[in-house]
């Protein structure tokens, strides 16, 4: 209500100032302001730049103070510690334990980018079936994740799938997969793969797909073989989405959540960096550590995407 | 990426066509490999190739259908047959009335369904005053606006609920179906992302058009740019449609209570009371699957265009 009132104030004064100080960067629709006056578009932005700063700076602003406090998320007080929470975030030895276990993520990203890469060659060349094919394997990524995870409790349970499949070939003793502290990561490293394969594979698929055929067909009259097309026009002309994705693993693998949360609640020593986070928010109750960690993680997060702008530009197509 | 992508490629071709036949200078192991392979190349590589599809298909299609013939189980046969057995009668649908009923599916697909139309619809909205604002006005803080959206595209979403939850619960928002309804419509940048790509492409001459015979700019936004974002929204419908029907976090750390859960979270909850039950279990998450295999069938093409343009972001 006041804002309008102040700015209908403010409106033929900057009106009559405008010519003066735009003329300089004026563009084609500088003429545009007919009926639009200075304040048009933040009446647009007004509710989502409202809602960005609400549920994302506010609260990333809080969580940096509260990091630095000993905060329990009740108290009216909240106790300034200074770098404590982080030196504890530092030292802890379950800390180790974390970045081991996001360890068998990376790997498993690694395995998951090769075998998408894999696949999506083979099915751009001539084959039968192929949206068949594509369909199939890009679907797991659709599911519900709650439902993965049971799908894969009862995949890896004692007499569930697995090992049902294992007796097939003789194997009469299997492990305890989601029990064996030794097993866990593997067994959950590879659910991820299980579940996040898809969208590489069609991202990759894309990639080749969008190559021109032309360079096939050149390659062909060479009697190029199918390495050689793919030493030589494909792996070039996907490097962009491989770096990309690549160098996204890894923070991907340091912010593992759903898939251990949902299937082992972090047990067995399977809790990841995330998890022990909000373990520690909302079950320990120690919001000022929790904020401390979860700031350690935007720090790596913002890092990880600043190296992959430096390595990987931009294809122009970016919002500015 | 296709520009400089592909002139690379030229380059390479030119390398290529040149010596190609110089036979046996094998590019690295798997060259040495392929070209020791190659008189019985032909129907062996073929063989491997959709050996290794069927593989594929095999692996990420097995751990599906053991859950659902055993959703088809009663207790008796699920205790004593193997996963790998089909079920006596496929038309037993007793675990999924189980699921549906004691479960409390019913109510989850109903909130689900909820937040689904409000916060598409707030999030449609949102997104394109936002896309129209920063693409068609030329004003001061522009680039400080597109800067705060893209930086906040980076921030791990599961981290900040540590602040986040202070802010919801000070807003009175805990424990309604309004704090999952407005976290999807506030936190979402991949659909402002989507939409400006799209207004870009509507030329400008048709604002002014419309301008020249009198139209605001909140009639321009309504009656101009609104319909010809069509697509666009259609595709932020279905990948934002599809991220709050999976999502699980939010709805379990905001709407705890039994009567606010949506369907991640009533499934979730089947862990414990059906611990024993795996048969149950089994139909609760069939039943979570269905809708979006159900989705897919229908909508492939759209759903492959909207996820390629909504991750390389």
């Amino acid at each position: 209500m006041t804002t309008t009132t102040v700015s209908d104030e403010a409106a033929p004064r900057e009106r009559a100032a405008r010519p003066r100080r735009k003329r300089g960067r004026d563009s084609g629709d500088g003429r545009i302001g007919q009926g639009g006056w200075r304040l048009t578009p933040w009446l647009f932005l007004l509710v989502p730049v409202g809602m960005l700063v609400l549920f994302t700076y506010y609260p990333l602003a809080n969580m940096v103070w509260y990091s630095f406090t000993s905060w329990d998320g009740l108290d009216p007080v909240k106790e300034p510690v200074g770098l404590q929470n982080y030196i504890e975030v530092f030292t802890r030895p379950e800390m180790f334990q974390v970045l081991l276990v996001s360890l068998y993520y990376l790997v498993g990203a690694i395995v998951q980018l090769i075998l998408a890469l894999y696949l999506a060659t083979v099915l751009s060349f001539n084959t039968r079936f192929r949206n068949f094919f594509k369909g199939v394997i890009f679907f797991p990524y659709l599911i519900n994740g709650v439902a993965i995870g049971l799908v894969f409790l009862y995949f890896f349970r004692p007499g569930g799938t697995l090992d049902a499949i294992t007796a097939m070939f003789g194997l009469t003793e299997p492990p305890l997969w989601l029990g064996d502290p030794d097993i866990v990561n593997i067994s959950l490293a590879a659910t991820s793969v299980w579940r996040y394969m898809g969208l590489n594979f069609v991202l990759f698929l894309g990639a080749i797909q969008s190559i021109p055929a032309e360079l096939y067909e050149a390659a062909d009259l060479d009697g190029a073989s199918s390495w050689d097309k793919f030493r030589f026009i494909i792996a070039p002309g996907i490097s962009r989405i491989t770096g990309l994705t690549a160098i996204l693993a890894i923070s991907g693998a340091l912010s593992v959540f759903e898939m251990p949360f949902v299937m082992t609640g972090g047990a067995n020593g399977s809790a990841t960096f995330v998890i022990q986070t909000i373990e520690t928010a909302f079950t320990y109750r120690k919001v000022g550590l929790a904020s401390a960690m979860a700031v350690v993680l935007l720090v790596i997060v913002l890092l990880v995407s600043w190296i992959q702008r430096r390595l990987i530009p931009d294809d122009g197509g970016e919002l500015v | 990426m296709s520009t400089n992508t592909v002139s690379v490629t030229h380059e390479n071709v030119a390398i290529l066509s040149t010596p190609i036949n110089r036979g046996d200078q094998p590019h690295g192991v798997l060259g040495k490999l392929s070209r020791a392979l190659s008189p019985m190349k032909g129907p062996l590589a073929t063989t491997l190739k959709y050996a290794s599809l069927v593989a594929a298909c095999l692996a990420a299609v097995l751990p599906l259908v053991t859950i659902f013939m055993a959703s088809f189980k009663t207790t008796q046969e699920y205790r004593e047959t193997g996963p790998l057995d089909g079920p006596e009668n496929w038309f037993n649908f007793d675990n999924f009335v189980t699921a549906f009923m004691q479960g409390g599916m019913v109510r989850g697909f109903m909130n689900t369904g909820i937040i689904l139309v409000c916060a598409l619809t707030g999030t449609i909205i949102i997104g394109t005053m936002t896309a129209y604002a920063i693409d068609r006005f030329e004003f001061r803080g522009r680039k400080l606006v597109v800067g705060a959206f893209l930086l906040a595209t980076l921030v791990p979403g599961v981290t900040t609920q540590v602040a986040t939850f202070q802010v919801v619960s000070g807003l009175g928002l805990f424990n309604t179906l309004w704090a999952g309804i407005v976290l999807f419509m506030g936190t979402d940048i991949i659909s402002i992302y989507i939409f400006l790509q799209f207004i870009r492409a509507i030329p400008r001459s048709l604002d002014e058009a419309a301008m020249l015979d009198g139209a605001n700019r909140l009639t321009i936004y309504a009656r101009v740019i609104f319909p010809l974002l069509r697509p666009a929204i259609a595709t932020v419908i279905i990948i934002k449609g599809i991220a709050i029907y999976n999502e699980f976090y939010l709805p379990y750390l905001y709407m705890p209570k039994r009567s606010l859960g949506v369907i991640s979270t009533s499934l979730f909850r089947f862990e414990g009371p059906f611990g024993a039950q795996w048969e149950v279990i089994c139909a609760g998450t069939v039943l979570v699957i269905v809708p979006t295999l159900v989705a897919f069938l229908f909508l492939q093409r759209h759903i492959y265009n909207g996820l390629v343009s909504g991750a390389t972001k």
